[in-house]
């Protein structure tokens, strides 16, 4: 075989070459239709139906390039758009305060437990979202233990509750997507060289000074990789919001799904989501290029 | 009094690591005990123990049906999601070509946007077409949604090889095939099973673009979600407590497998 292929020709090692160059196009093709069919297609699909109105009869829609939808969209759930950033940001904050120190104890400090301790950081995962979601709703509920304790310790009075307040809300999120910021902060402090801290120590820095000058620079690409995926969910979620939430905590989720499911007003519905998905997107791309990573895949 | 200030301050971490796994933990825990709550309505109170939740995991009505439709999309999702992943992934991580930074950006917006966004623009696009939305509209948003944490698991297993090993394939006479086949790909199937098991779990646990393009099908999650509001029955914590006891023990068992065969080399 190896000797055949030396005495091909140079024509037969072109066609070799071409066949070749292709391979990574055969490969990409059937995921690059898929993507393009039904990821794609869909979002141009919403672009279209975002500037529609109603035509006649209920959930019929004609094209007229109305962009006043957009303005429409806005200011009628502003607020809800505005708190949809604002609990994001602070489940993102405090899943960031929660996960960094758990993120180092597991790399630099779990020893031999290190690669179980990991399985458990994701396992919560494995538990259905929902059902973690209604269990906390029932652990700081009425019923629940939290509450009464709170209670009878003078914290809490006979008319406070947690759940159906903004600050479940804000929990509900941050447990949620916690997973997603500790795993991203791990991989990138487990990369860190140890001699780099040592040395920063011979060089008579102190613990924190080795901490603020060292690990956390290094760790950087975590920090963004792990905000990123904490807070992209979190401003397009409505199941915290719905379970653990009332009226006054809505975020932009439950207006989009209403919309959607129960209004059937889909040019708003799709215009709210168009502004949801471009905010994101311009919010990461700021983001990324202050924090200078370039790999994001 | 000094020296436990300082046995504090040393283990700290520690102490504050407990901490956290208690928080991840606690909702488990919760859902877990009160899955032998001997409750008939709502699952609020605890009532007394039984084991009859266990022994009969469908008892409540529409439990077993969702469970199974769930479980179904799962697998297929996870098939056809791992399978193109994987061929993006060797071409991403081993070929040079032209369009590739357009690829990335392909692969990266999914991960970019909102559930809701990718749920309702399905959506829409079903409608517009005449598609009802049932089972196989659920596969396909499935699918669509995990071949992009697929690519990105199975990548970086790729990246992380050691080039050396194939190039000593291909000095002891083994053709790119051969070389594929027996080296590169038993080096990358850890990576591949990685991904197949994330995608199972998000494919399992998706409700926001399942919620959407579903019709009248029944999932675990909608199932969840639905009576939540008026009691969830306890047949649903077994379930949940279960599917999350299978789950570790699969990462557990594979990591186990990984560390034998790592000692015997």
């Amino acid at each position: 075989m190896s000797t055949a292929l030396l005495h091909t020709g140079t024509h037969e090692k072109k066609a070799v070459l071409s066949k070749k160059k292709l391979l990574p196009y055969w490969l990409l093709a059937p995921g690059i239709i898929w993507l393009v069919i039904f990821f794609l297609v869909p979002i141009y699909q919403l672009i279209s139906t975002s500037t529609q109105t109603q035509g006649y009869g209920i959930g019929t829609y004609v094209q007229t390039y109305r962009f006043a939808n957009f303005i429409d969209a806005i200011t009628s759930s502003k607020a809800q758009l505005i708190r949809s950033f604002e609990y994001a940001f602070l489940a993102t904050l405090f899943a960031l305060i929660i996960s960094y120190p758990l993120a180092y104890a597991v790399a630099f400090k779990s020893g031999r437990w290190k690669n179980t301790l990991l399985v458990l950081i994701v396992a919560p995962f494995f538990c259905s979202f929902l059902l973690r979601t209604v269990a906390w709703e029932q652990i700081l509920g009425e019923q629940g233990l939290v509450i009464k304790v709170l209670r009878f310790a003078h914290i809490l009075g006979a008319q406070d509750h947690l759940t159906a307040t903004p600050f479940a809300v804000v929990a509900g999120l941050t447990y949620n997507f916690l997973p997603f910021m500790t795993l991203p902060l791990y991989a990138s402090l487990e990369r860190i060289d140890i001699r780099m801290m040592e040395a920063s120590g011979d060089l008579y820095a102190n613990a924190l000074t080795t901490f603020r000058k060292v690990t956390v620079p290094l760790s950087m690409p975590g920090v963004v990789a792990g905000t990123l995926l904490t807070f992209i969910p979190a401003a397009g979620d409505y199941i915290n919001a719905e379970l653990l939430g009332n009226p006054g905590t809505k975020m932009i989720g439950n207006v989009i799904e209403a919309r959607y499911l129960e209004i059937v007003d889909y040019p708003g519905a799709a215009a709210l989501s168009l502004i949801l998905m471009v905010t994101i997107l311009i919010l990461v791309m700021a983001y990324v290029k202050r924090a200078g990573t370039e790999e994001l895949v | 009094m000094n020296q436990l200030t300082r046995w504090f301050s040393r283990n700290l971490i520690r102490i504050y690591a407990f901490l956290g796994f208690t928080y991840l933990f606690l909702p488990i825990i919760y859902t877990f005990v009160f899955s032998f709550n001997n409750s008939t309505k709502s699952n609020l109170v605890w009532v007394g123990f039984t084991w009859n939740n266990w022994l009969n995991p469908c008892g409540a009505p529409d439990v077993c049906n969702a469970l199974g439709n769930s479980l179904k999309i799962g697998v297929l999702a996870t098939f056809f999601a791992t399978l193109l992943g994987t061929l993006m992934a060797f071409a991403m991580g081993r070929y040079a070509f032209r369009g590739r930074s357009i690829v990335n950006i392909l692969i990266f917006l999914p991960m970019a946007t909102p559930e809701i966004v990718m749920g309702a623009s399905l959506l829409t696009m079903f409608i517009s077409f005449g598609f009802n939305p049932g089972f196989w509209t659920i596969v396909i948003a499935h699918v669509m949604f995990c071949i992009s944490f697929v690519v990105v698991t199975v990548k970086a297993r790729i990246a992380s090889l050691d080039p050396r090993l194939e190039q000593a394939a291909m000095d002891l006479y083994a053709d790119e095939r051969q070389t594929f086949r027996r080296v590169t790909l038993p080096l990358v199937a850890p990576g591949i099973a990685a991904a197949a098991l994330l995608a199972f779990s998000l494919s399992f646990d998706d409700f926001i673009i399942t919620n959407f393009n579903s019709g009248d099908v029944n999932t675990f999650p909608k199932f969840v979600y639905i009576s939540a509001q008026r009691g969830l029955p306890p047949q649903a914590n077994v379930i949940g407590s279960s599917m999350f006891l299978i789950a570790l023990i699969i990462v557990l068992f594979g990591q186990f497998v990984g560390r034998r065969r790592a000692g015997v080399r």
